[in-house]
């Protein structure tokens, strides 16, 4: 294949990718209380990967990303639903979430929530199966 | 703007209904979509457009909006996204090895 | 509050991601896939005790209580459907195991599989309407890959049709659900029992509930079953037969689900529809049957017929009306997939699926000749097996609400049914030996124990109906009386 020589996605790119994967994050963190969560940080994210499809060829990417995206995606599930398992343990109804306030070394007192890990679940499986869509339909030739 | 909405439904309906009879699959799923967005539409009408704040913790509002039909929405949404993903990854697959994306062509014979 | 009742959805979902992580191991997913259908039987045969002795059983899930949060709710009704489709479920996968091919079983064939069911099991425990919807969905979109899993021509061709007719229903679905929404504020099944009940059913209400008829009619196959032919007989066999066996019968629940305890106010309006949607969908199913030759189509026509029977139960609306339905639900269900693994065999084995084309196969395979004899009277309700229970109670109801016409339409397809399923055994299984044991295209070895399961599980059905009367009583008994359902959701006397 002839080597792409679009100089200006690709600086953009480079720099643009590390700010959407610091939005994805942000959007991601401030889902607990704020509008932002699992689902759309998953999004954001999987763009920012898929910019990169553009910029870069999808081989290059995959190269760098050794990942099967569809695990991904099976591994957010189960995250997401073992959550909900966690609660049968503490016989409370299944996808209970309970939070609690802890000191920490650096962040000092910061709440922290079982609904986080649910949402981990949530991004994994998004971005996995985002992935999974477009890696599907742009590979084939 | 209730009134508004509703007609917004009607148009994107109609569209998306002419293009879902039209032959092209491509065609076909842009109508799927666009009626997706036209039911998306409805629910959040049906379930009152916003008489109040958001209904997030933190905020001090006497009245919240009714956030069940914009959960409804959401995962509508995300069905939506789903199935119109695979419906095109599908259709594509089809082209290819059918080699066509005329439904006329794809009605299909009965001894086959 | 019981944990239990979210078992048989999450068993199939674990595992189910656990074989993704894992693709290569063909044979741990298959042994995995059988003990997830079995761990679901077991936990459901377990929550069937528990409701007999304890009544229905729900879990809200999260601790948000109904009609707030997301309920789930386990009934005799879905409590046996449950059993049934695990049942059901293993033997498909039995036969799959020698059938489905390398290569779909590498492109996630048991993964798919098990978050098809999990849909299915979805429907049939799910306590609010929009929650059925999105199990409809997971179910959904399992069966729009199954379809097209192997992607051969007809395959492709097929399930496009099929995914376009099924999007569409899911946005009438969702208009509906829109329109509910805003007319009774609530979606939970037992809180729109109690609003509708309130607010009264009035025109507006009614027109509504015809939409939702519209919409699960499309997923039935009831009369809106132009799309259902073509689709179930594209796929290989095991998934066909699990089709079959159980998405149909996922629209007939959400029905029954529907005109029993929310839009049971205006019987002649609404089940009246439904008888008359039920009589012509028997009719043009029958015609169907009987009129092609080809053993896929045969096959698929009477899937139509049977959803058309046991709406005409349902559309009696009286208690015998009601059990027979439920008789002839387990029944079909069984007994549909145990036709269309026979006549996949058929197919399997002399490569051809027109019945002009066969003759003889008894010689070489007597076995599998009198299991399809037995599962051919099974089907058109001979006694003593498991289908003739249910015809005479749909029948006796139907004739109780007076709907002869509708009892008589249904006895009279029954004979068309008989006599499509009898040409298929008569063209297929007797007559001249044309072909020879070497000539044939693959053996019946290990095809014959997830049909012999199921054909014994027919007559076990048909004789020992005593042992199962009790609970189909239970379940009949809750679709009847509205608040007993209402009472176990939303706790004793509840506010509108």
């Amino acid at each position: 294949m002839k080597e792409p020589n679009d100089i200006i996605i690709r600086s953009v790119a480079k720099v643009a990718v590390v700010i959407i994967f610091t939005f994805a994050i942000n959007l991601f963190i401030s889902g607990h209380h704020y509008p932002g969560g699992g689902f759309i940080g998953g999004l954001a994210f999987a763009s920012a990967v898929i910019l990169l499809f553009l910029t870069f060829d999808i081989e290059t990417v995959r190269k760098n990303i050794p990942l099967d995206f569809k695990v991904v995606a099976a591994i957010g599930v189960l995250i997401a639903v073992l959550t909900g398992v966690g609660s049968l343990l503490f016989d409370v109804p299944f996808l209970s979430q309970s939070f609690g306030y802890f000191n920490l070394p650096v962040f000092g007192k910061t709440e922290l929530a079982t609904a986080v890990l649910f949402d981990i679940g949530v991004a994994l499986a998004v971005i996995g199966t985002a992935l999974t869509i477009i890696m599907s339909i742009g590979d084939d030739r | 703007m209730e009134t508004l909405m509703c007609l917004l439904v009607g148009v994107l309906f109609t569209i998306g209904t002419y293009l879902i009879l039209t032959k092209s699959l491509l065609r076909i799923i842009l109508g799927t979509s666009i009626v997706g967005h036209g039911v998306n539409l409805l629910i959040i009408t049906m379930g009152g457009l916003k008489k109040g704040g958001p209904p997030l913790l933190g905020l001090k509002n006497l009245t919240y909006t009714d956030s069940l039909p914009q959960a409804l929405l959401l995962t509508a949404i995300v069905i939506n996204f789903a199935t119109t993903a695979l419906f095109l990854v599908l259709s594509y697959r089809a082209y290819i090895v059918l080699g066509t994306d005329d439904t006329e062509q794809l009605r299909g014979k009965e001894d086959e | 509050m019981n944990n239990f009742v979210i078992l048989p959805i999450i068993i199939p979902v674990i595992i189910g991601m656990v074989m993704i992580i894992f693709r290569k191991q063909i044979k741990l997913q298959r042994y995995l896939s059988l003990v997830a259908m079995a761990a679901v039987g077991i936990v459901t045969i377990y929550l069937m005790l528990q409701i007999k002795s304890e009544g229905i059983q729900t879990l809200h899930l999260g601790g948000w209580v109904a009609p707030f949060g997301v309920t789930m709710v386990v009934d005799m009704l879905a409590a046996l459907l449950i059993t049934t489709t695990s049942i059901v479920a293993f033997c498909c996968l039995l036969y799959a195991f020698r059938t489905i091919g390398k290569e779909r079983e590498q492109f996630y064939f048991y993964p798919l599989f098990l978050f098809l069911i999990t849909g299915v099991i979805g429907s049939f425990m799910t306590g609010d309407v929009f929650n059925l919807f999105v199990c409809f969905e997971v179910m959904l979109v399992a069966s729009y890959v199954l379809i097209s899993l192997g992607g051969t021509k007809i395959q492709l061709r097929e399930s496009i049709k099929y995914i376009l007719i099924n999007i569409l229903s899911s946005f009438l679905f969702l208009v509906a659900i829109a329109f509910l929404y805003a007319m009774t504020g609530t979606l939970n099944f037992a809180h729109l029992s109690l609003r509708v009940a309130e607010v009264g059913q009035g025109g507006l209400m009614t027109t509504v509930a015809i939409l939702f008829l519209i919409v699960f009619s499309l997923k039935a196959g009831l009369f809106l079953f132009f799309w259902l032919p073509g689709a179930y007989s594209a796929p290989p066999t095991a998934i066909s037969a699990i089709f079959a066996a159980l998405l149909t019968k996922v629209g007939i629940y959400a029905i029954v689900r529907m005109f029993t305890l929310v839009f049971y106010h205006e019987p002649e309006v609404t089940h009246l529809f439904i008888g008359i949607l039920a009589a012509i969908t028997m009719i043009l199913g029958a015609v169907g049957a009987v009129a092609f030759w080809d053993i896929k189509r045969i096959l698929t026509y009477n899937v139509i017929v049977g959803v058309g029977f046991i709406l005409a139960g349902v559309a009696s609306f009286t208690t015998v009306g009601m059990t027979g339905a439920l008789y002839y639900l387990i029944h079909d269900m069984i007994v549909k997939a145990l036709i269309f693994l026979l006549g996949g065999t058929v197919i399997y084995l002399t490569g051809t699926s027109n019945l002009r084309d066969l003759s003889g196969l008894i010689r070489l395979h007597p076995q599998l000749g009198w299991m399809f004899f037995i599962a051919a009277l099974s089907l058109s309700g001979i006694p003593p097996l498991s289908g003739f229970l249910g015809k005479l109670f749909i029948s006796e109801g139907t004739f109780e609400a007076g709907y002869f016409w509708l009892g008589a339409i249904g006895l009279f397809t029954s004979l068309m049914v008989l006599y499509s399923i009898m040409k298929v055994f008569m063209n297929a299984f007797w007559g001249y030996t044309v072909i020879k044991e070497e000539e044939e295209q693959g053996t019946t070895a290990g095809l014959l124990l997830p049909i012999g399961i199921l054909t014994a599980l027919t007559i076990a059905l048909g004789i020992g109906i005593q042992a199962i009367h009790a609970y189909v009583d239970l379940a009949v008994e809750v679709l009847m009386n509205p608040s007993i359902y209402i009472e176990a959701v939303l706790g004793l006397n509840p506010k509108p």
